[in-house]
């Protein structure tokens, strides 16, 4: 009889503790929901009714996006576009140019490799505000300063994490089976993008998933190296609208922090589980 | 884990010699950007800190005048002193909120991978973005009592830590919940045989077993906190400024906010602003270092 009574209760805890989650789950998700609903808002009604749905006199409909496209003189699609461009294609060529490094590193072991591990595993504790003056300097003199170019200094700033993450990962490889390559008669490049490179998928998610979250929502590092009147990015555009002067129109504000934050929701819904996996991954290890 | 292997001993010259000859293709590229965007910085930059200068290349040596200045800057030593507050209140709130709903979570409720999902969420959305929709809310509540968020330090505080609780407890859950479910079952039955009360189970042989976990959150909330640049911009940038004799002090200005300032301000000599990126970057080094011989010496009690 005692038995059955705790396992009712535990059952009956339970049901709490989901109602419970349940009513914090949608607090936790209430602050995006105002944004969306202010951004439905004419503008003088955002900052006087924060909390209350539009209504039939503050509804602007669409206008809030519509106005946001060209808001602060600048196409808002232009800066998505450049935040696409440079967090694709900052990401493949980190992917690549780290895990093949990774390779070299943990496959020859001479003094230079190991010198190279360990000013990357140093570089993982150097904050950005340490080298950015002199890396936008060095950028700027380099013609590094352009959305098509800047991959590289990404490249090279977001270098050791990956590196380090790779070389872990290649050093529990079995070597046999680049052997067998190798008697085979493959080549150095073959076997690592035939025999190896398919065998770091794991890691290449984990890597992966960690630059783009990092790359999509920078804003120091592009703000200081690009050319911020020519070219924008998404965090860039924003900090702009509302940072450089005093009459800000909020319902616009509004309509673009949402169009932001609709692509990452798409994009973690759609592989939320490999992001979970990678920031895990990348937590244990950095 | 992976098991440690001494590099040399275990590469077969078989591998290692024509990959070697491949240096060009595998190392050096990488090894150019890795140049470009950090050593060549890094080294400069701790160069010039020792050095005034407007421009990188018009610098005339000072020695440790920069370091000088900048420890008796009134608005650094104000930065530090709320960022270690800042540093220290969040990691409390945080790891504790983070630990009690992955705890809620593992005990086999219904939805749990829904709240696992929702709760994480935020963690995807920038530092910039994030401050702009809480200054929203945060204005909104605090319009109705007629005042702002810009007009008192104490909100500003507390509005950030609020914040990064709602960004980042998500992130630790998902920490902790691998460290819970790391501890053997076993452990947890021979506690249950023993006559453990739910409460002794959990102090006595839940914790002890993810010392791991706590350690890597500990430190991961402790370095964001230090580093945290965007959303302090983004949701007050330093206001209320406060007057203290005869110097602007941004009173919610952190560390890393105030050298990037500092940079912007301070035209006549840029090596203080540099001195305190050096200063910056010993400060979380030996935070990162302290952390690698907490998760060593655990390692090896375990």
């Amino acid at each position: 009889m005692a038995k059955a009574s705790t396992v009712r209760g535990e059952k009956v805890s339970k049901a709490i503790l989901t109602v419970f989650f349940s009513l914090f789950s949608l607090v936790w998700v209430a602050p995006i929901f105002v944004v969306l609903m202010n951004s439905f808002k004419l503008n003088s009604f955002v900052s006087l009714e924060t909390f209350k749905l539009p209504t039939a006199e503050s509804f602007a409909g669409f206008a809030n996006f519509i106005k946001g496209m060209t808001y602060g003189n600048y196409p808002f699609v232009k800066s998505i576009l450049f935040s696409l461009l440079i967090t694709i294609v900052s990401t493949a060529l980190i992917l690549f140019g780290t895990s093949m490094a990774a390779w070299y590193i943990a496959r020859v072991g001479s003094r230079f490799s190991r010198i190279v591990y360990y000013l990357c595993v140093f570089s993982m504790v150097v904050p950005f505000q340490m080298v950015m003056f002199t890396l936008s300097r060095t950028a700027d003199a380099l013609h590094l300063n352009t959305p098509y170019t800047i991959p590289v200094v990404y490249l090279g700033f977001g270098a050791g994490l990956a590196i380090f993450m790779f070389v872990g990962f290649v050093k529990g490889l079995p070597l046999e089976i680049e052997e067998a390559a190798a008697i085979d008669g493959c080549g150095p490049i073959r076997t690592f993008f035939g025999v190896v490179l398919p065998m770091l998928k794991p890691t290449m998610i984990s890597v992966g998933v960690l630059e783009i979250m990092w790359i999509w929502n920078d804003y120091l590092l592009p703000y200081l190296v690009l050319d911020v009147n020519k070219y924008k990015t998404i965090p860039i555009h924003i900090q702009y609208l509302k940072g450089s002067y005093g009459k800000v129109d909020m319902g616009a504000t509004m309509a673009l922090i949402m169009l932001s934050i609709v692509p990452v929701i798409v994009f973690y819904l759609l592989c939320q589980k490999h992001i979970i996996k990678g920031v895990a991954a990348g937590a244990v290890k950095g | 884990m992976k098991k440690k292997r001494d590099y040399t001993a275990f590469n077969s010259n078989l591998i290692r010699r024509p990959i070697k000859r491949c240096v060009w293709l595998f190392l050096l590229p990488t090894f150019a950007a890795f140049c470009i965007g950090f050593l060549y910085p890094f080294a400069k930059g701790l160069f010039l800190s020792f050095c005034k200068y407007i421009t990188t290349r018009n610098w005339q040596w000072v020695g440790i005048d920069n370091y000088i200045k900048a420890i008796k800057d009134p608005s650094f030593l104000h930065a530090f002193w709320y960022t270690a507050l800042f540093a220290i209140v969040s990691l409390i709130f945080i790891n504790l909120l983070a630990f009690m709903i992955a705890y809620a979570l593992t005990q086999g409720i219904k939805g749990s991978n829904l709240f696992r999902t929702v709760f994480f969420m935020p963690n995807l959305i920038g530092g910039i973005v994030l401050g702009y929709i809480w200054s929203l809310i945060f204005d909104g509540i605090l319009t109705k009592f007629g005042t702002s968020l810009l007009l008192e330090t104490k909100y500003g505080f507390w509005g950030l830590i609020i914040l990064m609780c709602w960004q980042q407890v998500g992130y630790m859950m998902i920490i902790y919940i691998a460290g819970l479910q790391s501890v053997p079952e076993s452990l947890h039955e021979a506690a249950k045989i023993d006559g453990a009360s739910k409460w002794q189970t959990l102090i006595h042989v839940t914790l002890p077993n993810m010392m791991p976990s706590i350690t890597i959150c500990t430190f991961l909330t402790l370095t964001n906190s230090f580093k945290l640049f965007d959303q302090n911009l983004a949701l007050t940038d330093g206001r209320p400024f406060q007057m203290v004799n005869g110097q602007t002090i941004k009173t919610t200005e952190m560390l890393a906010l105030n050298i990037v300032n500092s940079f912007n301000e301070n035209l006549t000599n840029r090596g203080v602003g540099q001195a305190k990126a050096v200063i910056f970057f010993v400060l979380v080094a030996a935070i990162g270092l302290i952390q690698l011989r907490a998760t060593r010496s655990k390692e090896v009690q375990q």
